[in-house]
């Protein structure tokens, strides 16, 4: 029946709608506990949003019947900015209930955010994701409205709005540890980027050079990928031990079985994959006639590379350094459990310790540098793209 | 101009070119001829040095092409290529400023002669400046191609199969346009093609290869009214060649001045076979023949086409 199949014109927005629906009257929005140890009382949407305060989830009700309108440009942008703000008065709603739980409850009290509000959230983010996809926006916008919205809940967390929430008692209890793991985290991913680049890139260029030989290369680089993390982690630590052991001034330079060394290696082995084959491929992707028009036109090797072999490869490049960072950003995280450090050295403290707040405190900012990262990373390729395309 | 002197290109056992002398004048359009495989693109290409001979020598107005750094022989030299090879990702400016550039031109000159250029090739400049290849026709790519292979006044040109992609209305214009140019410019140029009639209308002189080696050389006159080989008459055509014989004399050759003749008047400078082609479709022996101007000359019979 014709008639039926119009009925729902986004069939996504409607699933995300229903989930949200079943989230906020199902699960609980915030969990209220005496302290950290014991599991907390679930407090439901309804019983937050008591008083004039359900006016603020007016953005979620208005999405409602979205899924069932034509899908024009108008109305696209009404539901990403109904996503946007309700996403925005969701952190709000959060933050406001855990500071009212919080009134008169001893210090130890932790309040923490529910799978209410995780589903919820994470259903606007879907939502406004959605909308801009089909709004076909430039990246640059794409990534210009999630910097937006990110600056918003960043702004409601300085005026204080958070400050009341697990989280952030967690964070102001540890700030210290918190902070030295985030720029250990940093300096790990970027420890390891540094010379995987710097090998990846040459290795990439052999490889381009020499097709008929770069099939090992990339097996045995292949292979690298497909070993667990875990696995290679680990495999690291024994040679790395008797390594130092018959040269002790090694462990002078800070080198040692477990740490930031292995860790380091073993990302550089999962990193060279991407950046060589998209080097090797971004350079295939050269157009023949073009090289050849420029060998015989007078440029010399270094010009052809500079002018046009580079800028033409470029894209490619750059794809493969950001596939490279943001999983090197997530890897970073499991190296926690050969000793270096990092935001992942939270989470698994929280893990094993059975603290929820903890884990959200180490994966939060992993996921927010991997996003970061991918976004800066586009914005770059989208404008070394935009001259020509 | 150029002379290739007993030079020979080997790849492992097999020479692709053997022993190939040739002298190419200047203001020269030379067309190199030939099968594929016959060696053509490697004999032009070892003029600006993208092929190094195995042996025999190369020299450009005297001067031995070996012993000068190819970066500054090419950049003296103008390359078109079949596929265009423009850099997608340059503008169309700063594609046909590629050699200005590198020889280090101020860049109001370059602009200047880009303009020039882009006018001379009947392109637009306010417009086509600041496209990018994509932008452009597989014509229009073709054009920016040789405007860029002209920018630097180059001594020489090369072209290696420009046209051959084309398909055939633009062909037949881009090669009326390089015609002219080379009258105007007066530029040496080497131009590979594996067409006949394309190097029968193009050329001032032709040169037929075969498995690496010269079969025969010579005007296009020559070529078509005594060919050397098998080879030869079988890339005129064999049912072709008194055509093409027609194609390349001119009416003015077989004119009977004063005689009088009825219907619609051809140029003295028309072809022969263009006025045997009138002579057909409009079922008479004679047509009237007129100058430049218009005026009458006299007559062209049927009789004379077959020579005298």
């Amino acid at each position: 029946m014709p008639g039926g199949r119009r009925l729902v014109r986004n069939r996504l927005l409607l699933l995300l709608v229903v989930a949200g629906l079943l989230a906020a009257f199902l699960l609980s929005f915030v969990s209220h506990a005496p302290n950290r140890l014991v599991s907390g009382r679930g407090v439901g949407l309804g019983e937050v949003a008591g008083g004039l305060r359900w006016l603020a989830l007016l953005p979620g009700f208005l999405l409602l019947p979205i899924p069932f309108l034509p899908q024009r440009r108008e109305i696209l942008w009404l539901a990403g900015i109904f996503s946007a703000v309700f996403l925005l008065a969701l952190c709000w709603l959060a933050g406001d209930s855990v500071m009212r739980l919080a009134e008169g409850a001893p210090p130890a009290a932790r309040t923490s955010l529910g799978s209410g509000f995780w589903i919820l959230s994470f259903c606007a983010v879907l939502a406004l994701v959605d909308a801009v996809q089909r709004l076909r926006l430039s990246t640059a916008l794409g990534l210009l409205i999630a910097a937006l919205v990110m600056a918003f809940i960043v702004a409601l967390g300085f005026s204080g709005a958070f400050d009341r929430l697990s989280l952030a008692l967690e964070i102001a209890n540890r700030r210290d540890v918190f902070e030295a793991a985030v720029m250990r985290h940093i300096l790990l991913v970027l420890g390891a980027l540094l010379p995987a680049v710097l090998i990846g890139i040459p290795l990439g260029f052999w490889a381009h050079r020499r097709a008929s030989a770069s099939g090992g290369l990339f097996t045995m680089l292949n292979l690298i990928q497909t070993i667990p993390s875990m696995a290679l982690f680990g495999l690291l630590i024994a040679p790395l031990a008797a390594l130092v052991a018959a040269m002790p001034w090694l462990a002078s330079l800070g080198i040692a079985g477990i740490g930031p060394t292995p860790a380091i290696i073993a990302l550089v082995a999962y990193s060279l994959l991407p950046i060589a084959r998209n080097t090797a491929e971004g350079l295939s992707g050269v157009p023949a006639a073009s090289v050849e028009a420029g060998r015989g036109m007078g440029m010399t090797g270094g010009q052809l590379f500079w002018r046009v072999e580079l800028p033409l490869a470029l894209p490619v490049f750059l794809s493969g350094l950001r596939i490279t960072a943001v999983q090197a950003i997530g890897l970073a995280a499991v190296a926690a459990l050969i000793g270096a450090g990092g935001l992942g050295s939270i989470m698994f403290e929280g893990l094993f310790a059975n603290a929820l707040d903890l884990v959200v405190l180490g994966a939060l900012p992993v996921v927010f540098l991997a996003l970061a990262t991918d976004g800066v990373f586009r914005l770059v390729t989208a404008a070394v793209e935009a001259g020509p395309r | 101009m150029i002379e290739l002197d007993h030079v020979t290109q080997r790849y492992g056992e097999t020479a692709v070119v053997d022993d190939l002398s040739l002298t190419v004048a200047e203001g020269e359009f030379l067309a190199l001829i030939g099968p594929s495989g016959s060696g053509k693109s490697t004999t032009l290409r070892m003029v600006n040095r993208l092929v190094t001979p195995t042996s025999g020598s190369i020299r450009i107005r005297g001067q031995d092409a070996l012993s000068v750094k190819p970066e500054e022989l090419r950049r003296r030299i103008g390359y078109v290529i079949q596929s265009g090879g423009l850099f997608p990702h340059w503008t169309v400016e700063r594609n046909i400023g590629t050699v200005p550039e590198l020889l280090g031109w101020p860049k109001p000159e370059i602009r200047a002669r880009v303009g020039e250029l882009l006018g001379v090739l009947s392109l637009d400049p306010g417009s086509f400046r600041d496209k990018y290849p994509h932008q452009l026709s597989g014509g229009e790519q073709q054009r920016v191609g040789v405007a860029r292979a002209l920018a630097a006044r180059p001594e020489i040109l090369l072209m290696d199969e420009p046209f051959g992609a084309l398909d055939p209305v633009t062909r037949v214009a881009l090669q009326g346009e390089l015609k002219r140019l080379h009258r105007e410019t007066g530029t040496t140029t080497i131009f590979v093609t594996h067409d006949m009639g394309e190097a029968l209308a193009l050329a001032t002189r032709i040169a037929v290869l075969d498995r690496g080696r010269l079969v025969q050389v010579g005007s296009p006159l020559e070529i078509v009214a005594e060919p050397a080989a098998d080879l030869v008459r079988d890339m005129i055509g064999r049912d072709e060649r008194g055509l093409q014989l027609l194609a390349l004399e001119t009416v003015a050759t077989r004119l009977r001045a004063g005689d009088a003749a009825s219907g619609e008047p051809v140029s003295s400078a028309a072809s022969l076979r263009l006025a045997l082609s009138r002579m057909v479709a409009t079922r008479t022996d004679r047509l009237p023949v007129i100058d430049e101007a218009g005026r009458p000359l006299g007559a062209i019979h049927l009789a004379d086409l077959i020579g005298r």
